[in-house]
């Protein structure tokens, strides 16, 4: 017997049930979808009216250089998130990974070995991470907040705790050059987006991903491979932070371990606040797109308007916490609906 | 006769895409135990959310003692005098017994909790339920049954004059059932309103004072005289035809051996424990609860990494290190704990019906076949008649009956051997129980060996070919088909001091 075959059932059994096949309500669904794009739509316009020199073209790069870094670490983390898990070492894998690419760069006048070597660092911190969550059942919390300070910590040690000046120029093409007058960063991330988002919606990974984040336990009693899925998960997290690290890298044309301190948190709240559950078992990639846009846009236009660093600060943790606070209610709001 | 209390008025819900309930018109009397029945989807568990203030009605009323009432939240409910106990149990594992029954009332003196009246007063409460538990002892280490208990004390101390059951008994073992009666008849004296939702057709005859029926979400009439009805008739309400004998059990050829477990010992089992299954056979594994079935049943299908020993499809050793090898060798399972082991809650239909097989479907070893899954997904739901807008709903909207069914469906389009049904058909209405095990018969049929527990022991003397009763974690006899009664069955479960004594 094939996949596709029914079990031969007694004839009455197929008789018409009241299921009347039905599209999802409209509304609903493109609200779903589109609403927190529409959000950012309208924050887009009121800035571009409001706060000066934001719809200047050096503004418009300058915005698109910053969502991307943070868009190519979301790719990973909305896979984390929806499978019901988090990772809170990819900032450090991102610093981790330019000094690695920096250092192995001026060692051996090999850009494409600097880039291996970054992307190791990547590979091996997602791996242990899942490794140890997926087949060890060690709490998320736990094992990345440890992975998170030993990959700070190593991009300290193999730094000397300094910025590494990289010594090869070509390397900064990758973040430095644009083309059709967009920056090669910003293509990048549109890349990684368009990967992960078919990632997700169109493979059995990407499916098995939620459902583990649905009811893992249901899940494996479905035969999917629960730990496996989880430690590709956590690897690919890592692959795509280091990547963003050593773009980063070349942006800077140097690298510095103490880069992006905290920019994890900002990644999540980025995810939570485009609509990703922290529950997992519910995400998109359009929910990552508009909330790093809108995370982006306000620090952004925030920056323009000459706000403190410190007020900044405030606003963030406003939005992180408006952010998680949207998530319950909506959790609720589906509750009650039951 | 007594006067009716609660009153439902022209009490209607409706959800996107769906009528749960419409034009429902009837009263409660105090006194009495009101039964309410029908089948999977009829919308008995909406109602009781309506009356618990959980949902709030599209149109009509509730009214309690000629008095019209709205309530908003479940704590409006319970000061109004109406609790709702659901089978998900909302109560804390963590802490103890007393603190359960009082929570969010806790006596406190300045703001400190009062423990030894806290003590003395949540004591008092499970004395009077003719418990004899520790209100100290925390909650997680009491029993499915006890947990009920205490549900119903805590309802006790709101002082509640309605209280709803929603399907009460379907993990309780036949003692606690006879204890929440026994409780439940208390109730009653006292000249509370009882509302009491099951499928179970003996306990309602035992208990029910009076039945209303609904059927797709409508009323469709009163039984007052328990005296006048029949169990046919009450059926043929429910169902809207006749069933006659829901097993409709005929022999059918049996082949060779399909399923051989041999001395497997897995975490939870008290004993290594050895069986076997022939093709095309349908073996009914019977236990009190607590027997250890449900952790064979686990450790055949790979769930938990057994200690030792051996399971076989067509002969041919498996590994059973977990659920994956078991399906790829053939053998399915469906779990016994729906909620928390077989649905995605947050996920349609569509998804939990392809969960499993769509790994066959996918093109290029990872593209997901959208058009196979919608196909699959509506086939499978037209066959098991699952009742439901569209696949595309979220499946936890579905009723209790319904899911069970698409968790079944899930394993239909596998290249099946071997199928392992925990208590297939807890929650499910009597129609569709014949529809289910129809099915069964069907893949009986095909040659799949069929393995099942079940705590209904009509349901394992109708439908198995073959007994097999569980006393302690050991498998205490084999009964076939012809041999099998009540008494036999029941002689071979209980447990050996229970005999003695
Ligand atoms: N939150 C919801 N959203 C959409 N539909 C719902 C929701 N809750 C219930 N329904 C639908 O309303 C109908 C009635 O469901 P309900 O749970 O009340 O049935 P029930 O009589 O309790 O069935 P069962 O015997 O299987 O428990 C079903 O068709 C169900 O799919
Ligand atoms: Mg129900």
């Amino acid at each position: 017997m094939n996949s596709t075959s029914t079990t031969p059932l007694p004839a009455d059994f197929a008789a018409s049930g009241n299921s009347t096949p039905r599209r999802k309500f409209g509304a609903a669904k493109i609200w779903d979808n589109y609403g927190m794009l529409m959000v950012f739509a309208a924050l887009f316009v009121a800035c571009s009216v409001f706060v000066p020199n934001f719809l200047t073209m050096i503004n418009m790069r300058g915005l698109g250089l910053a969502v991307s870094l943070a868009g190519m670490v979301a790719c990973g983390m909305l896979f984390c998130l929806a499978s019901g898990d988090f990772d809170l070492s990819v900032a450090s894998v991102v610093a981790c990974a330019g000094v690695m690419a920096a250092v192995v760069i001026n060692r051996t006048d090999s850009i494409a070995l600097g880039i291996f070597a970054g992307l190791g660092v990547g590979l091996f911190f997602g791996f242990v991470n899942g490794f140890v969550i997926a087949k060890l059942q060690i709490n998320a919390l736990i094992t990345t907040l440890a992975s998170m300070q030993i990959a700070r910590g190593v991009a300290y040690l193999i730094s000397d705790g300094k910025a590494v000046g990289i010594s090869q120029e070509d390397f900064f093409l990758l973040g430095n050059s644009a083309w059709l007058n967009i920056p090669v960063p910003v293509w990048i991330t549109l890349i990684c987006l368009c990967v992960f988002g078919f990632l997700l919606n169109r493979t059995l990974f990407g499916r098995n991903t939620l459902a583990i984040g649905g009811n893992e336990e249901a899940a494996r009693l479905a035969g999917v491979n629960v730990v496996r899925t989880k430690i590709v998960i956590f690897t690919l997290t890592g692959l795509v932070a280091a990547f963003a690290g050593i773009v980063l890298a070349s942006r800077m044309t140097s690298g510095q371990p103490m880069t992006s301190i905290g920019f994890e948190l900002t990644v999540i709240s980025a995810c939570v606040l485009g609509g990703v559950s922290l529950k997992g078992g519910v995400g998109k990639i359009s929910y990552v797109i508009a909330g790093v846009l809108i995370l982006g846009t306000v620090e952004n236009a925030m920056n323009l308007l000459n706000i403190s660093p410190f007020t900044q600060y405030v606003v963030r943790g406003l939005i992180l916490l408006a952010a998680v606070i949207l998530d319950r209610y909506k959790q609720q709001a589906q509750l009650r609906q039951r | 006769m007594s006067v009716p209390y609660l009153e439902f008025k022209n009490i209607g819900k409706r959800f996107p895409g769906v009528v749960a309930l419409q034009g429902i018109s009837f009263a409660c009397r105090e006194g009495e135990v009101h039964a309410l029945m029908g089948e999977n989807g009829a919308g008995k568990s909406t109602l009781l959310k309506i009356l618990s203030g959980n949902h709030a009605p599209s149109e009509g009323e509730l009214a309690l003692a000629g008095q019209s009432r709205q309530f908003a939240h479940t704590v409006d409910a319970l000061k109004a005098g109406v609790a709702v106990i659901y089978q998900e149990l909302h109560l804390v594992p963590d802490i103890t017994v007393a603190e359960n029954i009082y929570i969010g009332q806790l006596p406190h003196r300045f703001g400190v909790v009062d423990r030894p009246r806290l003590r003395a007063d949540a004591g008092k409460q499970l004395a009077q339920l003719g418990l004899d538990i520790d209100p100290d002892t925390p909650l997680k280490q009491l029993s499915i049954g006890q947990w009920q208990m205490v549900e119903i004390a805590k309802a006790l101390t709101r002082d509640a004059k309605v209280i709803a059951f929603d399907e009460p008994t379907s993990s309780l073992s036949a003692r606690e059932i006879q204890q929440l009666f026994r409780v439940i008849r208390e109730l009653k004296a006292q000249g509370r309103v009882i509302l009491y939702v099951s499928h179970r057709m003996e306990e309602i005859f035992q208990l029910a004072d009076q039945i209303t029926v609904f059927k797709d979400g409508r009323y469709v009439c009163t039984f007052d005289d328990m005296q006048q009805v029949t169990h046919d008739q009450l059926v043929k309400a429910m169902v809207g035809r006749d069933v006659g004998d829901i097993y409709g059990y005929t022999p059918r050829p049996i082949g060779g051996p399909r399923l051989d477990v041999m001395a497997l010992h897995a975490p939870g089992m008290k004993h290594a424990v050895s069986l076997s299954v022939r093709a095309g056979e349908i073996v009914g594994l019977f236990g009190l609860i607590g027997a250890g079935r449900s952790e064979l049943m686990k450790a055949i299908f790979g769930g938990v990494k057994p200690y030792a020993g051996e399971v076989r499809v067509d002969g041919r050793p498996i590994a059973i290190r977990s659920p994956i090898h078991a399906i790829q060798a053939g053998i399915m399972l469906c779990p016994e704990d729906r909620k928390a082991e077989g649905i995605v809650p947050v996920h349609s239909v569509r998804d939990n019906i392809n969960i499993s097989a769509r790994r066959n479907a996918v093109r290029a070893g990872c593209l997901i076949n959208d058009t196979w899954e919608a196909d699959n997904s509506q086939r499978k739901v037209r066959e098991l008649n699952v009742k439901t807008p569209s696949d595309e709903q979220l499946i936890r909207n579905l009723s209790g009956g319904n899911q069970q069914k698409v968790i079944l469906g899930r394993w239909l389009s596998e290249d099946m051997k071997v199928i392992l049904l925990d208590e297939p058909t807890r929650g499910i209405d009597v129609g569709a129980k014949n529809e289910i095990y129809n099915v069964i018969y069907a893949l009986a049929n095909r040659g799949i060996a069929v393995l099942f527990v079940s705590s209904d022991l009509p349901e394992v003397l109708g439908l198995a070919d073959r007994i097999l009763v569980m006393r302690e974690g050991a498998i205490s006899g084999e009964l076939s088909h012809d041999e099998a009664t009540e008494e036999t069955v029941l002689g071979l479960a209980m447990p050996r001091e229970m005999v003695a004594a």
